[in-house]
């Protein structure tokens, strides 16, 4: 059996389905009930546009076994034009032009495989834009 | 009326010269280059696959289509590359793009011709009134055997279209199809690479089916090579679909704007569908299109093709195709095109 979790998290992984907090218009990704801003518990669904700038980056040398191929490799958080951060790597680069208020387009990618026979696992990374 | 509302493509940013591969195997770069007018050709990366190329060419389409994902009735993959044995390529793209759970999905696989035939079967559906928009994609990121011919062209690369009968960017006029059983070239399961009958295979296989299926389908519309604007046939390497378009009597100007193999590579089922995409980048109103596709086992799919106002005006929404072959790109050395293709065996 796959993971359970990669399967409850499609529609953020695959759709970036976050929500908007009614109350005071804080963006949570992935989707949360309660909002950490204010406290309201009413939210409006939204998709999150493709494209953000690079606020950190790191760039990873020794990676876990499943990104062995793929070392060393830019890890970056990236915020959305609606405000969402999140966690992705960023490919098709140099890792080292990688850094804070780079512009890049969040393309659907193979994040990793589960093992030699197992599932993939899909989701977004981040391209420089340009 | 129907036919294409929103078309889209997608070709990955790694690219290995045809000289990279013939220094590693000892061979004459020039006669590639000169011989099969190769210069070079797309590498997918570590984490891409033709589900990737697919979404990818998808979300330009659906930018294109400016159209509710929901009402897209059939969805149709075609690739000899989908990344599982068992489990369809088409219902994790589905998923990605908001189209569904009602929706028809399959995964398409004739060689080289699993794209045209996923845009037969879509434009039909539309066609037929049984669905209201369906998605044909082709996508592949082929393999060659090291050191055989098939590794200057295979490459991944892929385009997608959406059909509908409303507001449509390029009118289908005709189709046309053509098979018959002709074992030019196969893979068994269980097999990484394929195998082909090697240089004899051409006229059988390429060109029978090829030239056949486009005199039909201008006998069946009565049109000439001089009433097209452009053409476009798959692409195995720079020379063949140059010669087919001359026996027909088309000239190297209607045949250039889909010619993308030089710099692409062969994308299997996303060639001639991505040479399509890249007439429709340029064409303009009322512009005549023919398009054939030729997928080893054998068989070719032919569409006439007419482009309508609505064209230039969504075409901006998303990137061209020559844009991606001529924008961003890493150049590979073999050594590192070894480590993407997964050629290099390490320890777990
Ligand atoms: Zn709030």
């Amino acid at each position: 059996m796959p993971s359970p979790r990669y399967w409850r998290e499609i529609p953020s992984r695959y759709r970036l389905e976050a929500s908007r907090c009614c109350g005071c218009g804080k963006v949570a990704y992935p989707a949360r009930k309660v909002c950490p801003a204010c406290g309201a518990d009413d939210w409006k669904q939204i998709q999150l546009s493709r494209h953000g700038r690079v606020v950190t980056s790191t760039v990873i040398h020794v990676p876990p076994d499943d990104f062995l191929m793929e070392a060393p490799y830019a890890v970056a958080v990236v915020e959305t034009s609606e405000g969402a951060r999140l966690m992705v790597q960023v490919v098709d680069c140099e890792p080292a032009e990688v850094v804070p208020g780079t512009e890049v387009n969040l393309e659907f990618r193979l994040i990793r495989r589960e093992g030699h026979g197992g599932i993939l696992c899909y989701g977004y990374k981040g391209v420089p834009a340009g | 009326m129907s036919g294409i509302v929103g078309y889209g493509a997608f070709v990955p940013r790694n690219r290995i010269k045809s000289e990279e591969i013939a220094r590693q195997w000892g061979k004459d770069p020039e006669t590639i280059r000169r011989g099969l007018l190769l210069e070079e050709k797309s590498v997918p990366g570590i984490d891409e696959d033709t589900i990737t190329i697919s979404v990818a060419a998808a979300q330009a389409a659906l930018e294109r289509a400016g159209i509710d994902p929901k009402r897209i009735g059939a969805v149709y993959i075609g690739s000899e590359s989908h990344p599982y044995a068992v489990k369809p390529s088409g219902t994790i793209l589905v998923d990605v793009l908001g189209i569904g759970p009602e929706v028809h999905v399959a995964d398409f696989e004739f060689a080289c011709k699993a794209g045209t035939e996923a845009m037969f079967v879509a434009f039909g559906l539309v066609e037929s009134g049984r669905v209201e928009y369906a998605l044909g994609i082709g996508a592949d990121t082929s393999q060659g055997a090291p050191n055989d011919a098939l590794e200057f062209s295979a490459s991944a690369g892929g385009a997608a279209f959406i059909f509908g009968r409303k507001n449509v960017l390029a009118e289908v006029v005709e189709t046309y199809s053509y098979t018959s059983d002709t074992p030019d070239f196969w893979r068994r399961e269980g097999e990484f690479y394929p195998r082909h009958g090697g240089r004899f295979t051409g006229e059988p296989a390429y060109f029978k089916h090829v030239l056949s299926a486009s005199r039909a389908i201008l006998d069946k519309t009565g049109l000439k090579p001089k009433d097209f604007r452009f053409a476009v046939f798959h692409m195995p390497n720079g020379k063949f679909p140059l010669s087919a378009g001359k026996t027909l009597g088309f000239s190297k100007e209607q045949l250039e704007t889909g010619w993308v193999v030089p710099t692409m590579g062969n994308t299997y089922s996303g060639s001639s569908p991505t040479g399509l995409a890249a007439i429709l980048d340029v064409a303009d109103p009322d512009d005549l299109i023919l398009i054939t596709s030729f997928g080893s086992g054998a068989g070719s799919d032919s569409f006439v093709l007419k482009a309508t106002e609505e064209l230039p005006r969504r075409r901006p929404r998303a990137p061209t195709v020559r844009s991606m072959l001529e924008g961003r790109r890493r150049y590979l050395t073999y050594g590192e095109y070894s480590k993407y293709r997964e050629k290099i065996i390490v320890n777990q």
